[in-house]
């Protein structure tokens, strides 16, 4: 494998068309929100650079991201994506397996050291030496932490190798911790989401393939291109929750009618996702259009901010499964109580202390 | 920095001695518009803050005839960014203003003579001692208890309002800026809903006790408490 040869190299022997090839560079150019150039400067990077080789290692997670990724809307985006990275590493879904897909991984990282992306879907659980996710008979940890050594950029597929997600929900049994836990001396971009959107994906690996760095990242290390705002700030139900129309029941009329779903616990003002503009299957829907509310997928611990269904989640930190509202109007009940109460005592004895007064 | 002074025994070197004057004028007018304001708009944000928790039935029609829930975000957050301003303008106060100003800020925390005497408050609110002490500005208890249940509580209130705030006005704006760094604490903002949502809780705690102890100790204790806060002087009765 010439360590010259470019991506445009790659996509051209894939049997794709120079027509097809200058469409994916306006799609993703659009989708990325470049500027006018953007599509020449995309073309040029791809027919130029050499190919950035792509590892995409999986370690405790449910393969939903890979799942996504590879129906990611636009065939084009897909073949071209796919055709740049099957090459190198992907036990999923590439062809070789035990010590022939082992042997790329040595090959990879010797051949490119310090040069290729290293994509992990799902995360290291690290209790009992990392002995709950074994891959080809070692720790995934360990072998976690050898790729990342000489890789250029780590991408974090969804909310596993983000922030944990499931596994690492209360009680984290197995200690699962997101990648950056591990990885603590190379640029991390972290793509969540359970699974995150297709498009967002292939929009960030062209994104990091053809310009060969991170996009802008938000405080969190999310690319600010899809996940500046809320899935509540586009949501086209938006309307109904300002107007005050809320689905109360889930077969109820607002529910036919598509109102807001704030009241059955929709997770829409928390989370920071493209779901809302970009949508799922092809621009389809998303959860919220199908009438159902978002559940927070993309954020951080959100399996321990539930219930799902309601709008005041429990409390964390707190023993017992309770919203603030419970707790906060419990508490203020017995203070109003032991006031009434006090006032009480107050009024009994200083009556007693003037009738003992006007006796003397 | 404040002092408390205890008219009837001196427990501190430091503390003034008795002044045969049955008035003293504690609290200065901006103080006491400060406050009335203040209580105000707090009792706005929990009326509004509680709503948007759990908003009022739904309402039919076209979703362009109404604007309930936004007209309710709008008193939540005009009313919130009044408190913000009072409550810089009450810090302010504290250093121009006299030193009674200066307790809703400090505590003696580390003078023994102050656990002493809050100590004793304790014990009279206990029905433990007859006599409580007679005190010019708040007492040791309630000094405590404004630091801890309203001044830090009202920072908390602002602190994750302002947070939560930030993700509507958006990512490169001011609030984001001054207040984004509560999300590296609390990474998922749900998490910041919810103990916002609880401080409201503690503010209505907070609000319970001290009316409670504010009438009580006006018709209990030896001075009055009502006319402190509403004209200024605080008068005691032996
Ligand atoms: C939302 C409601 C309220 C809040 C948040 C609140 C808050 C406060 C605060 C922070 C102070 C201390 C002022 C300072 O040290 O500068 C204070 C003092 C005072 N407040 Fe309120 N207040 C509220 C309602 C009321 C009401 C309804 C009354 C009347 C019954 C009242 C009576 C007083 C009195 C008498 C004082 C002076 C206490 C003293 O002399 O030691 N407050 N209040
Ligand atoms: C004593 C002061 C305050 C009280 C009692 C209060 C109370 C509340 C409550 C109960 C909620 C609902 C939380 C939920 O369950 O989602 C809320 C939401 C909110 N509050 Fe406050 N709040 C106070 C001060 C502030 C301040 C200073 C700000 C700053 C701008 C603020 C901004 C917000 C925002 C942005 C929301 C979320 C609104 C939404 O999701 O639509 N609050 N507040
Ligand atoms: S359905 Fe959810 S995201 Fe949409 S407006 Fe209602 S609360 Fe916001
Ligand atoms: S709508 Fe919410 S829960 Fe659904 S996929 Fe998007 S971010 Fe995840």
């Amino acid at each position: 494998m010439a360590a010259a040869e470019t991506f445009y190299d790659v996509i051209r022997r894939q049997g794709i068309t120079r027509r097809s090839f200058t469409k994916f560079c306006s799609l993703t150019a659009a989708s990325l929100g470049l500027g006018a150039g953007g599509p020449a400067a995309i073309a040029h990077a791809l027919e130029t650079k050499p190919r950035l080789p792509v590892i995409w290692m999986h370690g405790l997670e449910c393969t939903c991201c890979s799942e996504s990724f590879i129906r990611s809307a636009h065939p084009l985006a897909k073949d071209v994506i796919l055709s740049m990275i099957s090459l190198d590493y992907d036990d999923t879904i590439m062809a070789a397996a035990g010590h022939q897909a082992d042997a790329i991984l040595t090959e990879t990282r010797e051949k490119h050291a310090g040069n290729y992306v290293l994509a992990v879907e799902g995360n290291p659980p690290l209790n009992e030496d990392g002995m709950y996710c074994i891959d080809g008979g070692r720790p995934f940890v360990e072998k976690l932490r050898e790729m990342a050594a000489g890789a250029k950029f780590v991408v974090a597929w969804g909310s596993c190798a983000s922030w944990g997600c499931v596994q690492a929900a209360k009680p984290n049994p197995t200690h699962a911790v997101p990648i950056d836990k591990v990885i603590l001396d190379k640029p991390i971009i972290k793509i969540p989401g359970c699974p995150p959107i297709a498009e967002v994906m292939t929009g960030v690996l062209s994104y990091i393939l053809t310009f060969d760095q991170l996009p802008e990242l938000d405080r969190q290390g999310r690319p600010k291109m899809f996940y500046s705002q809320r899935i509540h700030d586009k949501c086209y139900r938006r309307p109904h929750f300002d107007a005050g129309q809320f689905v109360e029941s889930w077969d109820d009329e607002g529910a036919r009618k598509g109102y807001c779903l704030y009241k059955m616990g929709c997770k829409g003002p928390t989370t920071y996702n493209a779901c809302s503009t970009v949508r799922w299957n092809n621009g389809v829907s998303f959860p919220i259009q199908s009438g159902h509310g978002c559940i927070g997928c993309s954020e951080n611990a959100f399996w321990d901010q539930g219930p799902f269904y309601d709008r005041l989640t429990n409390i964390p930190y707190f023993p017992v499964e309770a919203n603030a509202d419970v707790v906060g109007g419990t508490a203020a009940a017995i203070v109003a109580g032991a006031v009434a109460i006090h006032a009480g005592v107050t009024a009994i004895r200083s009556t007693i202390k003037s009738g003992e007064k006007t006796e003397a | 920095m404040s002092r408390v002074y205890t008219l009837v025994k001196t427990a501190d070197a430091e503390a003034t001695p008795a002044i045969e004057r049955n008035s003293v004028f504690v609290y200065e007018a901006p103080v006491r518009t400060w406050h009335w304001v203040n209580a105000i708009l707090i009792v706005v944000l929990i009326v509004s803050g509680y709503l948007i928790g759990s908003p009022p039935p739904t309402l039919s029609g076209e979703a362009s005839a109404h604007y309930q829930m936004g007209y309710i975000r709008f008193g939540h957050f005009a009313a919130a960014q009044l408190f913000i301003v009072a409550s810089l303008y009450r810090v302010y106060w504290a250093f121009v203003g006299n030193e009674h100003a200066r307790q809703l800020f400090y505590v003696p925390f580390w003078k023994r003579w102050y656990w002493y005497e809050a100590l004793y408050e304790l014990s009279w609110y206990l029905f433990i001692v007859d006599k409580p002490k007679k005190w010019v500005g708040h007492n040791p208890l309630a000094n405590l208890a404004m630091v801890v249940l309203f001044t830090f509580l009202s920072l908390f209130m602002i602190v994750t309002g302002g947070a939560l705030y930030a993700q509507g006005a958006g990512n490169d704006t001011l609030w984001m800026t001054i207040f984004g760094w509560v999300f590296v604490i609390w990474p998922n903002s749900q998490e910041v809903h919810t103990l916002h949502h609880v401080g409201m809780w503690v503010m209505v705690i907070f609000i319970v006790l001290h009316v409670y102890a504010a009438i009580r100790e006006d018709i209990m204790s030896r001075q009055t408490m009502l006319s402190a806060i509403v004209t200024g002087d605080r008068y005691f009765r032996d």
